[in-house]
């Protein structure tokens, strides 16, 4: 194939992504794609998936602490399906290309990054309603756009990730509710978890737009829909009145309705520790890190010994295909287990 | 299906009844080191919600799939074939149960 060729059908091919962007169709895993738009892809799905894994961690953390059965199994509810959001992520991430060994591989290399938010601790049963409220809740903004993201697995996996969040905001703002309608110390608990909390969450929606210069190719693709500003804005003009609500206030004190905009206005957030926390100087993460590699470590035994038991089935069932016709019992056992397969 | 090393498990692709009377549908994929695995997995990953009465799972690389190359290519002999439509046929306009 001379050079030429080559750039033609790449130009035939630009194009055509070209038009089911401009169209804002999807692009679809066996689709022709720039390098740039796959790489930066494989990047945020990664590592939303890594954040969701990792995010596990502050919850988790407050399971065997819960204070009734009914907290701990919503709790245990919540963390399972964080696990599950960071299946369904890595589960699109794979289909850009990068295989699932590669993608763990860099996680607990310390190579990939994670959502900040993560390596801040959890100090206080409060702190489950302030991430479930603040956290989840900046998610969800974040999220709810991203459900019409042009690459088709990833919007998919969003839209999966949606339904379930809205559980998680709502939980924790009940926890909030609860303990803000309690005890003065249990009030002032919460007041302190959300203190804690709120800045880091308006966080998660990156830098200043100003200082964020990929977001405009996002845009263009029709991955990113809102600035990391618009969203911020319009997560601040949520949380507003569900603070209200609480009885509880956000430790800002800026914050207050602009009639001209139309708006909550909002004071300057810290974004040196922001970017001191990605860079690995955050409370925690240490701690994280050490906490998911020990995690993967401890579960080499379970891994290896669902292997070795699924090879023994395939050779058993090889043997058996070898010699179905005289021995009735095996077929049975293998024709069960292609039974199960196609869910008859 | 090929060897594999630890953490290194075959893709297998899951589909998901929702209720009883419709067709399974694509829900994503996962890893498991076999099929029984691979259907329990499936089950806690896709369906914690009561969101599906069956659940089927395919490994990945036993999926042939249409041209990816084609561009649509490969679908477009339906057009110009219009006639293949009820809407084609217009004489019958007016005329009860037609
Ligand atoms: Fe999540
Ligand atoms: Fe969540």
């Amino acid at each position: 194939m001379t050079e030429q060729t080559t750039s033609t059908e790449n130009s035939v091919d630009q194009q055509h992504f070209d038009t089911l962007i401009a169209d804002d169709s999807r692009i679809e895993p066996r689709d022709w794609m720039p390098e740039a738009y796959r790489k930066t892809l494989t990047r945020q799905v990664s590592q939303h998936a890594h954040s969701e894994i990792i995010g596990m961690q502050p919850e988790a953390n407050w399971i065997t602490r819960a204070p009734s059965l009914k907290r701990k199994a919503i709790l245990m509810a919540k963390v399972q399906d964080e696990a599950g959001h960071g299946l369904y992520l890595y589960s699109a991430a794979e289909t850009l290309g990068t295989p699932r060994e590669v993608l763990n591989e860099q996680l607990l290399s310390g190579k990939a990054k994670y959502s900040s938010i993560f390596n801040y601790p959890a100090r206080t049963w409060a702190d489950m309603g302030a991430i479930g409220w603040l956290v989840d809740g900046a998610a969800i903004c974040n999220q709810v756009p991203l459900c019409r993201a042009s690459y088709g697995p990833y919007g998919r996996a969003m839209v999966r990730i949606c339904k379930e969040e809205s559980f998680h905001q709502r939980q924790g703002w009940e926890i909030l509710y609860e303990l803000s309608h309690g005890s003065k110390e249990q009030k002032q608990m919460a007041q302190d978890a959300v203190n804690r909390t709120y800045g880091p969450a308006l966080q998660m929606f990156g830098p200043p737009d100003a200082d964020s210069p990929n977001s405009q190719q996002s845009m263009e693709w029709n991955i990113k829909r809102f600035s990391n500003d618009e969203l911020r804005q319009r997560f601040v003009d949520m949380i507003v009145p569900q603070a209200e609500a609480l009885g509880l206030t956000l430790p800002d004190p800026d914050l207050k309705w602009n009639e001209e905009r139309g708006h909550y206005d909002y004071g300057q957030l810290d974004w040196d520790e922001f970017m001191s926390v990605i860079k690995g100087s955050g409370p925690c993460n240490v701690q994280r890190m050490q906490r998911r590699r020990k995690a993967h470590d401890d579960g080499a035994w379970v891994r290896e010994a669902a292997e070795a038991y699924a090879k023994r089935q395939m050779q058993a069932a090889a043997e058996a295909a070898g010699s179905a016709d005289d021995n009735e019992e095996v077929s049975i056992v293998a024709g069960r287990a292609s039974a199960e397969l196609i869910g008859a | 299906m090929s060897e594999n090393t630890t953490g290194n498990w075959p893709l297998w692709e899951v589909f998901v009844r929702s209720s009883r009377g419709l067709s399974h549908v694509h829900a994503g994929s996962l890893h498991a080191p076999d099929a029984t695995m691979a259907v329990r997995n499936a089950r806690d990953l896709y369906t914690r919600r009561n969101e599906g009465t069956s659940v089927w799972v395919v490994p990945a690389d036993a999926i042939t799939s249409s041209d990816p190359d084609s561009k649509g290519g490969y679908f477009e002999s339906a057009q110009g074939k219009s006639y293949r439509h009820a809407t084609y046929y217009t004489k019958s306009e007016g005329v009860k149960h037609l």
